[in-house]
């Protein structure tokens, strides 16, 4: 282009910004509390165990939090794009020369850093609650109220299945998942081969399965219910099959079952090895 | 450059000897044999050579490296060294000529390596996204097994690994290589040997990677992760040579996209004159010279442990898989980058053009994209927030990883404002840069859940987390390479491509791109992990959606090929100089520019944004008298 077009300021005398802006705060005075109400508690992993509940509050907050973000980008685009479109098949005429403006600059910057302060500090108070149900190494730095006397079970990850472990209940290891309701449960979680990764999928708990690490995750269980157990790590061949079924029990109920497990397994006990938070795995161990 | 005497064209055949492709490809051959039996020489005397690969993991090595020595020898890299050993005098052209032969060979050309790398990167995107339908196809039932679990894990692999590897040069390699030295105002590359170079070795890489299907495959997808890389096929190896070698082509495209754009810059053009494109090309090749070194250390630990048995990565021998999880994610984060700061670069440069306005808030652009590639670095153990690693760090990788919406969000808001009260123009490329607005954003929202522990125990290494990256990746690096075709291919190739055809591939492409990855969040939330053959019964419904919308997004690209044939190779209808009224200085060169770009190295007067009267004419292109030769 040598020439220079005509500058056009489509409708200049308007007050787009206004427009825009009142706009943005009405939907977003709407939207807000009907996703924050109705979808937020809607978002997984559920009530399954205190951790869980936590996530689904860390959940609601977040989508509350980001509905304006998109409120403001809906509004921003439908009008913008019906309002500010040239004429088809008109000559090309360029807008005004706008090439910035401080006010709205730091208007931004301001508001964006102070969303992100706010969801790093929230998410940082909320982990450190309870754990939040994630994997925290041998180390653990958040812990429920009463992690002193909380349950241990031992996750034992290996191609292609998890087994687990009661030390409480003498080392008994077994193939089914089941922690007793309304209790503190402190799980370690190891590998013997590869990463895998156990995934109590409505429990909120997730943790990697390192071999030679003891990965430690709390988790506050409360009413009776089934949840699901998946591999969330690629572990190889058969990763895709690596689940079960896991079970939240009544304390009666579970010592019942407890005593029926060591009943099934008492043959083979004695070839376990002895309890530990790790088991050396081979080292050059090499499958298929 | 054209000889007053024209030879006369010697036979096909004889041109087809030479330093070239077909050279390349035989010795490239040779060499793979010559590295296999020289491998065996050193492990045993075995030729047994296909029953003994499940335990000669060296022979594998030496024979693909072999092949790439081969393959660029017969391509002719050695030849200007062992020229200038000789006493010949330094030369910077080679094949800087007109002719089809010079797109299958050593070119320094940097737009004819511009082409090269387009139709190479294209050709292997297209591979990895027919791998993704052979994904989709697998899953649409919850039990049934098109391929054996193997075989699965091998296409998600590829898919994976050719995306993320080849990808990283999506616009890097394409766009940039053409554009950077036309934009600013010289004639070739800093180093263009180096440029093709790159580019000869990142073919090599991927067809390696392809061949990994005769070695077994491999089953750790793009992460590679150690131990279970250690206990895998052959296969494995082709991975950590396709990712090594794409690390040293990746590294030296940035040192050549940095030294070219740090001292070849024409008079005049100052920094704050810089196009916003050649910022993001420059924030992108620091994060590509600093990253893939990194890459490269981690996958030669991981070679030595395959071949040498060395146990770096083995926990019962002294290692830690934790340190290739850190080396990983140190290279693989700012990677993530790598691929999405091309795109905001495209997205700013093409706004003010179909906006008719200046880009606006020049500077918050640059230092958005510098902010966020300088961020990247503070973010990579987010990827293991629940793997046991330093747990008492989390809350600092939750800050820094939110930190990095704060640059980005300087993207949006220049871009925002730059089609504040503009007179926007609905073109095929324009669309694509629209619908990455959309589509970053919803990848960028979803982070937001993805970065905040608790809520990414769920979400960690769920179909949420495939959906979020692929909402930033595709959504954000692959709309806009394709608004980089849309907006430069009439530049490069003096054709027009149909517009009609372009809108058609636009629309199917943003609609079941949303249609495929949107539900995905719901997926992952219901309790998918990633990378899985099977799953619950009760989430079919969602996964059949989703493939049959990935299908038709499968689709939408045969519509784009079939548009890029036919305006290409049949239709032909030039293209205009400046068929975009853009104010940059390629725009202001013949379609096709000519092999030296510029008859007098231009002067520049200022941005090329200079809409709406703000600023004269960008550029004095030709015939300047201030203009060095």
């Amino acid at each position: 282009m040598t020439t220079a077009p005509t500058t056009v300021d489509s409708g200049g005398n308007v007050n787009h910004g206004r427009r825009v802006v009142v706009a943005w705060l009405v939907l977003s005075a709407i939207t807000t509390p009907l996703v924050a109400i109705f979808v937020g508690p809607l978002i997984p992993p559920g009530n399954g165990s205190v951790q869980g509940q936590g996530q689904v509050f860390d959940n609601q907050v977040m989508t509350s939090l980001i509905t304006p973000i998109l409120c403001l980008l809906a509004v921003f685009f439908a009008y913008g794009l019906v309002q500010f479109h040239a004429k088809r098949g008109a000559e090309l005429v360029d807008g005004p020369p706008l090439r910035h403006d401080s006010q709205v600059q730091i208007l931004w910057i301001v508001i964006t850093t102070a969303m992100v302060l706010f969801l790093a500090g929230f998410g940082t108070y909320e982990l450190l609650k309870d754990g939040s149900g994630g994997g925290q190494g041998p180390s653990p730095i958040a812990f429920p109220a009463n992690h002193q006397n909380a349950f241990q079970v031992q996750v034992i990850a290996q191609q292609w299945q998890f087994t687990y472990r009661y030390p409480s209940l003498g080392g008994m290891e077994t193939h089914q998942l089941a922690l007793p309701a309304n209790t503190d449960v402190e799980i370690h979680v190891t590998s013997l081969d590869v990463i895998h990764s156990f995934w109590a999928v409505e429990l909120g708990v997730k943790a990697d399965a390192n071999p030679g690490i003891d990965n430690i995750v709390y988790v506050q269980t409360k009413g009776t219910r089934l949840f699901h157990v998946r591999c969330a790590e690629l572990c190889g061949l058969w990763h895709g099959y690596m689940y079960n079924t896991g079970r939240v029990l009544e304390p009666a109920q579970f010592h019942s079952w407890a005593a029926g497990q060591e009943k099934i397994f008492a043959s083979i006990k004695k070839y376990l090895p002895p309890y530990s938070h790790t088991y050396v795995p081979q080292p050059d161990r090499r499958a298929g | 450059m054209t000889d007053a005497a024209v030879a006369p064209m010697p036979p096909v055949w004889r041109r087809l000897i030479g330093f070239n492709m077909l050279t390349g490809v035989v010795l490239g051959v040779g060499g793979w044999y010559v590295g296999w039996f020289g491998a065996h020489a050193i492990v045993g005397p075995s030729l047994d050579y296909f029953g003994d690969i499940d335990y000669n993991e060296l022979s594998v090595f030496m024979a693909y490296l072999g092949g790439v020595v081969g393959f660029l020898i017969g391509l002719g890299f050695l030849n200007y060294p062992l020229q200038r050993l000789r006493g010949y005098p330094p030369s910077l052209r080679e094949k800087e000529t007109e002719g089809f032969g010079r797109y299958f060979s050593l070119c320094t050309d940097h737009k004819v390596v511009g082409i090269q790398y387009l139709w190479g990167v294209g050709l292997f995107f297209f591979i990895a996204g027919l791998n993704a339908m052979l994904i989709r196809s697998e899953l649409l039932s919850p039990s049934h097994e098109i391929f054996p679990a193997g075989t699965y894990l091998t296409i998600v692999g590829v898919h994976g690994t050719m995306m993320m590897g080849i990808m990283t040069s999506g616009i890097l390699g394409p766009f940039a290589n053409y554009l950077v030295p036309i934009m600013i105002g010289t004639r070739r590359m800093a180093f263009p040997r180096i440029e093709s170079f790159t580019f000869w070795l990142l073919m090599a890489a991927a067809t390696i990677l392809q061949t990994t299907v005769f070695f077994g495959g491999f089953p750790t997808g793009w992460t590679g992760y150690a131990p279970l890389s250690n206990e895998s096929n052959p296969g494995m190896d082709c991975y950590i040579l396709f990712f090594a070698l794409v690390g040293i082509s990746m590294c030296l495209l940035g040192v050549n996209m940095i030294a070219t754009i740090l001292t070849m810059r024409a008079p005049g053009l100052t920094w704050t004159r810089l196009p916003i494109f050649i910022w993001g090309i420059l924030s992108t090749a620091v994060l590509n010279v600093l990253a893939a070194p990194v890459l490269i250390a981690a996958l030669s630990m991981e070679a030595l442990d395959r071949t040498a048995q060395t146990t770096f990565y083995v926990p019962g021998g002294g290692g830690s898989n934790y340190l290739y999880e850190n080396l990983f994610w140190i290279f693989g984060h700012p990677e993530v980058y790598i691929l999405a700061i091309p795109g905001f670069g495209v997205v700013l440069e093409l706004l003010p053009v179909f906006a008719r306005k200046p880009l606006w808030g020049y500077r918050l652009a640059v230092s958005g994209m510098l902010g966020v590639s300088l961020l990247s670095w503070f973010v990579w153990q987010h990827h293991l927030f629940v793997s046991g690693m330093n747990g008492d760090l989390r809350p600092f990788y939750m800050l820094s990883t939110e930190l990095i919406s704060i640059p980005t969000g300087f993207t949006f808001l220049c871009g925002m404002m730059t089609l504040w009260r503009g007179q926007i123009r609905f073109t095929v490329p324009m669309l694509f840069c629209l619908a990455w607005f959309f589509n970053f954003l919803i990848g960028g929202l979803s982070g937001v859940f993805l970065s905040d522990t608790p809520s990414d125990v769920t979400t960690h290494g769920s179909f949420f987390s495939m959906a979020h990256f692929h909402y930033t990746i595709m959504g954000g690096l692959v709309f806009t390479f394709f608004a980089a075709i849309y907006y430069w291919a009439p530049k490069m190739f003096g054709y027009e491509l149909n517009e009609t055809l372009g809108k058609i591939h636009f629309w199917l492409m943003f609609i079941f791109f949303n249609s495929t990855f949107g539900p995905l969040f719901a997926v992952g939330f219901l309790g998918q992990p990633r990378r899985v053959v099977t799953y619950p019964s009760g989430l079919q419904f969602l996964n059949d959606w989703v493939s049959i919308s990935a299908f038709i997004l499968g689709f939408s690209m045969l519509i784009f090929l079939y548009n890029l044939f036919w305006s290409l190779v049949f239709v032909k209808k030039p293209a205009a100089a400046n068929p975009w009224g853009s104010k940059s200085i390629e725009f202001q060169l013949p379609s096709p520019v000519p092999v030296h770009n510029f008859d007098r190295i231009p002067v520049f007067s200022g941005d090329p944004y200079g809409y709406g009267g703000g600023a004269g004419p960008v550029t004095v292109p030709a015939g300047a008298p201030a203009g060095r030769d």
